[in-house]
């Protein structure tokens, strides 16, 4: 009889120790502390006959050494024709023990040994029977080819990007058709909603937007006396300041930056409730889930854009003027003066024009995202991800579809 | 991690009291939900948990997991108070327990196999062999379908995430199991099965059971004890047929509600009748 390789080597000592292992630790003995019993055995082989008793404590939580185990216990079984296994000195047996011991058994009975168990306490029988060995059918994964995957993959993006497409329009047509209901029906019309977002959307947005814009107004300013100054021209900045400003960026950081704090808090939040099924509880009530959620949002979207631009314009040229007057040495009234002559109202209309269409944009997108979320908390941070992208992209082309429509009627 | 064989393995606990708590207070701000608790779960038992809606039976279950921190008081998990361990020490603690949350809190991004391997890669040097085959035979154990396994919770009913939180419970073979109302929202056939389950598992895997639940059924069927919450207070613990009989009037509008007349009924029936009650 000889001890089989044990995984860790500490282990040689028998159970018997745990008994005063305890008091040995509590006495501070360090030496007595030994590691528990992993899982262990012996071996005794005749000829073709091979007993293996097993000892210690085949837990999961030997990790690994369970694995290494079970390894030993198939190699030091192998080639035997009858192979007892005795459970009997078992410290400890759990389900993952249970496993790994059936689970030799049967790879032994397959290489066509006589394999059996011995000495299995009532506790351990129950426990080797509900967690016996048994094959799980795995659903074969479906067969792959590089090149079709491309054109599959290919093809269902472009359907898809058709198929989004008509979803916008279609869902476009049912909100405006709820707005016209709601305000043709003026009992309807959901004032105090449209005020509640238009705080969270205008209001709490005020500060930021006026800063990044002031910034902005700054640094064109900045720019534009710097490489102007060369042609003694820089006072020809303020014009630069006033067009660019107005026109485009303005509406447009304007219009970015809702995309990235209004249009994702509505996605999140059409999301989550779609997830909580609350836009089902909506329909069973008979309510339009588009006219209660989604057209005072909108609705607050749309007024509440112009606002920010009309804002965003003020603080842009605002902080043209202090650099101006800092840096370029142009007086406010220098700067002022010049500005009415650069630009005319056409030039402050263009880009106020365009922010109610960048709200109808953003919001549209918020809104289909939101309510494509499905049940996992990870298909939600997709949703709001995809929204935020989706809507920065199209404000941006349309900016510049509108850059090409106002360059054609010469506005 | 280092190791620490006497909490991981349970070395010198000998102890028959599984959870024990003393003179627990609770509070949220200047409510106190819990006045000075007493409670102790043997080793080896199924306790049943009840207590009115708002009482305060998921706020005990959720101090002793240390999820709401505790005003006053001691907890003691097998033997172990809670307060004294160190960092280490309370995680090989909850190694050595299972949860199961009312709405099964299962990991919505991950399929229910990966749900149950979360604390077993999180653990264990498994290889993923082992963990695959593991996590399949605790999917046959709570009784689901090995197709169950590669799906997510969101395409699960409500009966199969019950079983998929139990089964991530027992990932790490666990002795002591939580479950907060393991049968709501179940049918009475499913929350039969699931009775049975709880039952079976318990005594093929020797768990100790600390069960949350409103279930008169399961109340009945399946556990040793029942601990009844009131005032902040466990007013009555034993066996059901004590409870039935307390004087305590809340106990006795429990126990002696229309529904649980009707039930006692039926089991004093069966009693006589030969038939098996536990």
């Amino acid at each position: 009889m000889r001890i089989a390789a044990s995984p860790a080597i500490l282990d040689l000592e028998g159970p018997s120790k745990y008994a005063t292992h305890g008091d040995a630790g509590r006495a501070g003995d360090a030496v007595m502390r030994i590691m528990p019993a992993h899982p262990r055995f012996t071996s005794e082989r005749e000829d073709q006959t091979v007993r293996l008793s097993l000892t210690g404590r085949w837990t999961i939580r030997a990790g690994a050494r369970i694995e290494e185990a079970a390894k030993e216990l198939l190699d030091e079984a192998g080639g035997g024709r009858k192979v007892t296994i005795d459970v009997s000195g078992l410290d400890r047996l759990d389900t993952t023990g249970a496993w790994v011991i059936d689970r030799t058994l049967h790879t032994l009975r397959e290489a066509g040994a006589d394999a059996h168990l011995e000495g299995a306490s009532s506790d351990h029988a129950t426990l080797l029977r509900e967690a016996g060995f048994r094959t799980f059918k795995q659903p074969k994964p479906p067969e792959r080819h590089m090149l079709v995957d491309i054109f599959a993959d290919i093809g269902e993006s472009v359907v898809l990007a058709w198929r989004d497409f008509m979803k916008g329009v279609s869902f476009l047509g049912e909100l405006v058709s709820a707005i016209v209901t709601s305000l043709v029906n003026w009992r309807k019309f959901r004032a105090a909603s449209v005020f509640f977002h238009m705080e969270s959307i205008a209001f709490r947005s005020v500060p930021i937007i006026a800063l990044i814009n002031f910034l902005v107004g700054c640094i064109v300013a900045q720019q534009g006396i710097f490489q102007l100054q060369r042609f003694g021209a820089s006072t020809f900045a303020v014009d630069l300041i006033g067009i660019l400003v107005l026109r485009e960026l303005a509406v447009l950081l304007t219009s970015i930056m809702i995309a990235g704090r209004s249009g994702s808090a509505i996605t999140a939040e059409l999301g989550s409730m779609k997830m909580r099924e609350e836009i089902d509880a909506l329909t069973v009530m008979g309510l339009n889930p588009i006219e209660v959620l989604i057209a005072p949002r909108m609705l607050a979207l749309i007024l509440s854009l112009p606002l920010l631009t009309f804002l965003a314009d003020m603080s842009a040229i605002f902080g043209g003027l202090i650099v101006a007057s800092v840096y370029g040495g142009i007086s406010p009234e220098i700067y002022m003066s010049r500005l009415q002559s650069a630009i005319a109202l056409n030039t402050f209309l263009v880009g106020l024009i365009k922010a109610p269409f960048m709200a109808l944009v953003i919001g549209l997108i918020a809104s289909i995202e939101g309510l494509a979320v499905q049940g996992s908390a990870e298909s939600l941070g997709r949703q709001v991800t995809s929204s935020v992208v989706k809507s920065i992209f199209m404000v941006i082309v349309v900016d510049g579809l509108f850059a090409m429509f106002f360059a054609a009627i010469r506005y | 991690m280092t190791h620490d064989p006497d909490i991981d393995e349970g070395l010198n606990e000998h102890g028959k009291v599984a959870i024990s708590v003393h003179g627990l207070v609770v509070g949220f701000g200047e409510k106190l939900i819990m006045k000075g608790l007493d409670l102790d779960v043997m080793r080896g038992e199924v306790l049943g948990f009840v207590g009115g809606s708002g009482t305060g039976k998921s706020v005990l279950t959720r101090t002793i997991l240390g999820l709401i921190p505790k005003r006053d008081g001691k907890i003691e998990v097998f033997g172990h108070d809670l307060d004294r361990l160190s960092r280490v020490q309370r995680r090989l603690i909850e190694r050595r327990w299972g949860v199961m949350f009312q709405h099964g809190a299962l990991f919505s991004g991950l399929t229910v196999k990966q749900n149950i391997q979360v604390p077993m890669r999180e653990y264990l040097d498994l290889s993923d062999r082992l963990m695959d085959e593991l996590a399949m035979l605790k999917i046959a154990l709570v009784g689901l379908k090995p197709d169950a396994a590669d799906k997510f919770p969101s395409e699960l009913s409500g009966g199969m995430i019950k079983r998929a939180a139990l089964a991530r419970a027992l990932a790490l073979d666990p002795e002591l199991v939580f479950l907060d109302e393991p049968t709501s929202g179940l049918d009475p056939i499913g929350a039969a099965e699931f009775d049975d389950l709880i039952a079976t598992l318990q005594k093929t895997l020797g768990l100790t059971v600390f069960m949350v639940t409103h279930d008169l059924d399961s109340l009945y069927s399946i556990c040793d004890r029942v601990a009844a919450l009131a005032d902040g207070k466990v007013i009555a613990v034993g066996p059901i047929s004590e409870l039935v009989q307390a004087e305590h009037p809340w106990l006795r509008s429990y126990f002696h509600g229309k529904r649980a007349r009707r039930m006692s009924a039926e089991l004093t029936e069966a009693h006589h009748s030969g038939g098996a009650s536990r």
